[in-house]
């Protein structure tokens, strides 16, 4: 398919690509197995100029946008997505104050995360709230010059790894999601530590970890946006950050038919390699197809937010739910074709298996994806009947 | 510190077959990369500059299409590139090369150090370097694995068979260097964007004033007798024990086996 990407594009994928083969899938299988975060990894992507795809150029960034970004992701997830998932997450950990910060804020925190040399986090997910987002029961009282944050977050993606985290508090419980305020917290801070880490069936290259506070005294100044905005800035965030999820669905989706069709070619049965079965090819023709129809709506999404688009968030929705979805079915389909083979550690597939299912988990599971679609469908019909 | 790299642009040797028939590499449709050796002295540039700041410049001799091999050097972090191109050049040998090369090099600029690939995958002849540094009047060391600036040259390390040499060298000198001295660094998205649209400097045989019977198949002695794929030698065996009294007895045994003994 042309997807008719720009000169500056085609070297996004190019370099992507690159560190995808010479250094993600080399070395997948180790970090996956030892639970180790990419830390080297994620200073060749920095160094390739890649973590600031999406940051303005003001700011140290390359300037571009959402297509530009997930174009990275894709390549990360072909190889392994416990790896892009630790680099994505710096955007959804960014993309509040890149949205709503100030302009000292984006001074003091864009050019690092840039550069690669600071890593960010987002933390909204309690053992009580995630996709009920007013469940949220951390709170942020006002002292004078500081809010005194309180409370535990839960399952946060690069937690203890990352140096910057925006932060879901309530600052105004009485007035429920509308009492919720968002924070820039810098790791170090007094009073705010972390749980261990997660023991996690997928992406156990990714850190998660639980986010304590105790205490903890931020300066006023990191209040991000205004007061009971905090709702909203969590559900921007979300709608901007779910094409990245897509992303890696399409990578993974990607990386596990290409594995399986390789395989289909070298494993002979019957005297003939197992591609020659019709059986077989009917599962490729599925995968490729769905593959491409998923990457279709992401690129398209992902164009349509860099356009300036106002409303988004039910193409987001879309692009996560059925890439997601399409990446579950094209690693158990692939999986499949390697028979016994791919049950075995040996064999990547089985890790791209396990790997998938947080896709239609988190960021909002794709059961919620689908209340957002409905809504907004329901929503548009009953405007057309007044 | 100015710092000159001389590379060439080679058929991917991952890609290349030989034609059994004529004994020719089948070169069509084959990618063209840069020589693996010459990223290491890139590479060995790009440190120097890191550590010294001044400026790489790439110099490469070859066809229009090594153009390409130049912009992959800016998109790592080479400032400046040449391509010495002329339908004149055609057949040189390492002689000519080397000759025409030495003209370009200082044309280009007046450098403390010219670095090259300890050889070419494609020839394999490992002279060019020295025979640029033969024309320039300046020392060559050959193999070099690290280099240190000193107060009034470098410091080298020299790879050889058995070890290492310590050698040091005073004002300007050419070097040639081995893998083991690096890998060379990935492009960065600002540097292939700078690559794109950077300038290539290109010259003929008039532009660096070389001598029509100095270059191309004119300037050229050597003469290629045969092309051949060496025999694949086979059957080799390693017998391995604990015990090397067990090894010698089977490896006797064998060779009793083969009537040799």
């Amino acid at each position: 398919m042309e997807y008719f990407l720009t000169d500056e594009q085609k070297m996004i994928v190019e370099l992507s690509r690159k560190i995808t083969n010479e250094f993600i899938i080399p070395d997948r299988a180790r970090l996956d197995q030892e639970e180790i975060f990419p830390t080297e990894i994620l200073k060749k992507i920095a160094d390739a100029d890649l973590y600031g795809l999406y940051i303005p150029e003001a700011y140290g960034g390359f300037g571009g946008g959402v297509m530009d970004f997930i174009l990275a992701v894709e390549e990360f997830s072909r190889g392994c997505i416990g790896v892009s998932v630790s680099f994505a997450a710096n955007a959804l950990g960014i993309y509040p104050v890149l949205a709503f910060g100030t302009e000292e804020q984006k001074q003091k925190y864009l050019p690092a995360i840039a550069a690669g040399t600071s890593q960010a986090a987002f933390g909204l997910t309690e053992a009580n709230a995630g996709s009920d987002a007013g469940g949220v029961q951390t709170t942020a009282e006002l002292k004078g010059d500081h809010y005194i944050l309180n409370g535990t977050k839960q399952w946060i993606t690069n937690g203890g790894e990352a140096d910057t985290y925006t932060i879901i508090a309530m600052t105004d419980k009485a007035k429920g999601a509308r009492g919720a305020s968002a924070f820039i917290v810098e790791k170090g801070t007094e009073g705010f530590t972390f749980g261990k880490k997660e023991d996690k069936l997928g992406i156990r290259a990714s850190a998660t970890r639980e986010l304590v506070f105790q205490d903890c005294k931020i300066p006023k100044a990191n209040l991000l946006g205004k007061e009971g905005q905090g709702f909203i800035v969590a559900m921007k965030n979300l709608d901007h950050s779910r094409p990245g999820i897509a992303a890696q669905g399409v990578g993974l989706a990607q990386g596990a038919m290409d594995a399986a069709v390789k395989y289909s070619r070298e494993r002979v049965q019957f005297g003939k390699p197992i591609s020659a079965f019709q059986a077989n090819q009917h599962k490729i023709a599925n995968m490729a197809t769905e593959i491409e129809a998923a990457r279709c709506l992401l690129y398209q999404t992902a164009r349509t937010i860099d356009a300036g688009i106002k409303d988004f968030s039910q193409e987001s929705a879309m692009c996560k739910l059925y890439a997601t979805d399409v990446a579950n079915k094209v690693a158990n389909e692939a999986l499949q074709i390697f028979g016994g083979y791919g049950y075995m550690r040996e064999y990547p597939v089985e890790k791209m298996f396990r790997d998938a299912k947080i896709l239609q988990i988190y960021e909002g599971t794709n059961e919620i994806q689908r209340n957002v679609i409905a809504l907004d469908a329901i929503k548009k019909s009953a405007k057309q009947d007044r | 510190m100015n710092i000159a790299v001389c590379i060439k642009q080679v058929p991917d040797s991952d890609k290349v077959t030989i034609d059994r028939e004529t004994n020719r590499l089948n070169r069509t449709g084959v990618p063209s990369v840069i020589n693996p050796f010459d990223e290491n002295a890139i590479e060995l540039g790009l440190q120097l500059k890191d550590k010294h700041g001044g400026k790489v410049t790439v110099i490469t001799m070859g066809p229009p299409q090594a153009e390409q091999a130049l912009r992959d050097c800016i998109a790592v972090g080479a400032d400046e590139a040449y391509l010495i191109t002329d339908r004149k050049f055609a057949g040189a040998d390492t002689w000519a090369t080397s000759y025409t090369l030495s003209l370009a090099v200082q044309k280009a600029g007046d450098f403390d150090v010219v670095l090259f690939g300890k050889q070419a995958i494609d020839g394999d002849t490992a002279q060019v370097g020295p025979g640029v540094a033969y024309f320039m009047d300046i020392p060559v060391i050959t193999y070099v694995k690290e280099v240190e600036k000193t107060e009034t040259g470098f410091k080298v390390k020299r790879v050889t068979e058995e070890g290492y040499q310590l050698w040091e060298v005073d004002g300007k000198a050419a070097f040639t260097v081995v893998k083991e001295a690096n890998t060379m660094r990935l492009p960065s998205l600002k540097g292939k964007m700078r690559a794109k649209s950077a300038t290539i400097t290109t010259w003929g045989a008039d532009d660096i004033g070389a001598e029509e019977e100095k270059i191309g198949l004119k300037g050229s002695p050597t003469i290629v007798r045969k092309v051949f794929s060496p025999p694949i030698k086979t059957n080799r065996e390693i017998i391995e024990n604990e015990d090397p009294k067990q090894s010698v007895k089977e490896l006797l045994g064998k060779l009793k086996e083969r009537k040799i003994l």
